[in-house]
């Protein structure tokens, strides 16, 4: 029961599915299983957010270390929670001026926006901007010219970025635009590099992953990789 | 003192002297954040366009009826950013216009961005509790933005509108969904409900029922998805002709058409068809690279380097990619702290030079 029953749900919706992407008649079921898995999937988010309360509140309660964190972490989540599903501060939408909920929860000025362009925004870009210092130091680790191949990487990368900017296209501005040597320009390398070497790379790397996802799929609908039904001890 | 409480004695003295040096030595104010005001009213018609029956008093469209019949009225404030320029135009025209003004909640909330940029860049020195409170921030207010977006986004209108139309009809989303009320939805409802199972200590074995359908609808539509969209699709990219042929170009620029047929005359175009036999010999090498049935050996293993060689060329622009994704998004926080918040930089032409002094006098609190 525990574990027969989730086995017979996977191999059934998997295979209906691919079934159905055959018949002209069931076509819209692989349609409506995304907008189920849709739906799935914004109540999977309240279940991370059941989880993140009931871990930060027992942190808070057992006030073990960093426990001040822990309710940075719920006031944060409950401040915006409330404020966004509640839609505090958000004026109706200006077609439907009688219905008091009918303005977009994010609408610019209310508390839940506050949320995002103050709190989330910043956060977020700003911990994605600090990998730029990180990616510049691993590079410097990583990218020791040492053998042929890590001249090519590093090779490519500085082309790639020099076509991007004014220095590297003033830099070979010398070059006439119609003359034999035209495509040694690094804004025409670049172009010469994404179009052929690196597409064709990608592409192998999309053919392997496409042999990848179908195997594993198929691993999983026949029931020979079990894994995500966990360990078996609950 | 220990040597972390002197470092950052010593930064936060630093930062405040700038600051105050940038308020009266580079002179003026910065830092707040300012809205354009307007009043929205409504009153309720009768005899109006189609079937809605309230009209915005402020429009052409409330000039068709007479609005002293219309004692019912919805009224709210709409604030819209507005940048510094605007509210010092505004209050130069006239200093007693109330079209513009300076916004509390947003000068709150440009002061608390800085903070949590500055705290999270305070990484870069080593961890420290400013970084943790940001770490929190994001971990809490994450959560919350996507909860609440799947809930308005997916669960009103695929859910419940799906299950009963007139309960978001009336209430959250009006015209939005349909009248037909589709009872199929009560099953991912269903499922639903036994995902958050998991939440409970002996019930978490039913969470396995729904997480089972997400894997086994997953598996099936990737499945047909990767091999329709990523397989077939990347080989018939591939199959391209190695001698390739353009139209032949007169002097002037015109194609060169064949007096027998009259169609163009095709010349062999030497770069196009260099261009695909280094693609095809590119995806070919590295398919090779990827085959581990047997040792990359002898001929194989001199295909296979050459897929690396094309591999490491991939990797090399996706780092170049890569590093200048990072650098712009670096620029853009440098641009909303000098920008934005101390106003040393205007790319956009948000402010006019010379009247600090006025945005400084006409805000009461502030002067």
């Amino acid at each position: 029961m525990k574990r027969t029953v989730p086995l017979i749900i996977t191999a059934l919706g998997g295979f209906v599915l691919i079934v159905a992407y055959f018949l002209p008649s069931t076509l819209t079921w692989g349609e409506n299983a995304a907008v189920w898995f849709d739906v799935l999937a914004a109540i999977a988010f309240i279940l991370g957010g059941g989880n993140l309360l009931k871990i930060h509140l027992k942190k808070t309660s057992d006030k073990v270390s960093g426990w001040g964190y822990s309710v940075i972490v719920l006031v944060a989540f409950i401040v915006t929670l409330t404020a966004g599903l509640l839609k505090i501060g958000v004026n109706p939408n200006e077609q439907f001026p009688n219905y008091p909920f009918s303005g977009v929860y994010d609408q610019v000025g209310s508390v839940f926006w506050w949320c995002y362009e103050y709190g989330f925004k910043p956060l977020t870009a700003s911990m994605f901007a600090m990998l730029a210092f990180y990616v510049a130091s691993a590079a410097f680790r990583a990218f020791r010219a040492k053998n042929f191949e890590a001249m090519l990487l590093l090779g490519t990368a500085f082309i790639i970025l020099l076509g991007r900017t004014f220095t590297g296209v003033l830099m070979t501005d010398f070059i006439p635009d119609d003359s034999f040597f035209a495509g040694l320009k690094f804004e025409n390398l670049t172009v010469y590099i994404m179009q052929v070497f690196n597409t064709a790379g990608n592409r192998a790397i999309m053919i392997g992953i496409a042999l990848g996802v179908a195997s594993t799929s198929l691993k999983v609908l026949l029931g020979v990789d079990r894994s995500y039904l966990g360990s078996g001890e609950d | 003192m220990n040597k972390d409480t002197k470092i950052w004695t010593i930064v936060f003295m630093v930062g405040l002297v700038l600051l105050v040096i940038r308020s009266f030595m580079v002179g003026g104010l910065f830092g707040t954040a300012y809205v354009s005001v307007e009043q929205m009213e409504y009153a309720e018609v009768s005899g109006g366009v189609g079937e809605e029956n309230w009209v915005n008093i402020n429009s052409e469209e409330a000039l068709d009826f007479d609005l002293t019949q219309a004692p019912d009225r919805i009224t709210w404030t709409k604030f819209e950013q507005a940048s510094p320029k605007q509210f010092d135009e505004a209050v130069l025209a006239d200093p007693n216009q109330d079209s513009y003004r300076f916004s509390l909640p947003r000068t709150v909330g440009l002061w608390l961005a800085v903070f949590f940029t500055m705290a999270i860049f305070s990484f870069l020195y080593k961890d420290n509790p400013f970084y943790k409170i940001a770490e929190s921030v994001v971990v809490g207010v994450s959560a919350a933005y996507w909860m609440v977006v799947g809930f308005w986004n997916v669960m009103i209108p695929n859910l419940f509108g799906m299950i009963n139309s007139n309960l978001v009809n009336g209430w959250a989303m009006p015209g939005l969904a349909d009248d037909e009320s589709h009872y199929i939805y009560l099953i991912p409802l269903i499922l639903g409900i036994m995902l958050l199972m998991r939440l409970s200590p002996k019930g978490a074995w039913i969470s396995r029922w729904p997480l089972a359908f997400i894997i086994g609808t997953t598996a099936g539509i990737r499945l047909l998805g990767f091999f329709h969209g990523d397989f077939l699709a990347q080989i018939r990219n591939s199959i391209a002709p190695i001698y390739s042929t353009t139209p032949q170009l007169a002097a002037d620029g015109t194609a060169i058409l064949d007096a027998a047929t009259g169609l163009p005359v095709m010349g062999f175009d030497f770069w196009d068809s260099m261009r695909n036999i280094l693609m095809i010999v590119g995806v070919l090498s590295c398919l090779v690279y990827f085959f581990f049935s047997f040792e990359h050996k002898g001929a194989v293993g001199k295909v296979a380097k050459l897929g690396i060689w094309y591999m490491m060329i991939t990797f090399g622009a996706a780092f170049g990619f890569t590093v200048m994704g990072r650098i712009a998004l670096l620029s853009i926080r440098l641009e909303f702290l000098f920008d934005d918040w101390l106003w040393l930089i205007d790319p956009t032409g948000k402010r006019l030079a010379d009247t600090v002094g006025i945005i400084m006098s006409s805000v009461p609190m502030l002067s």
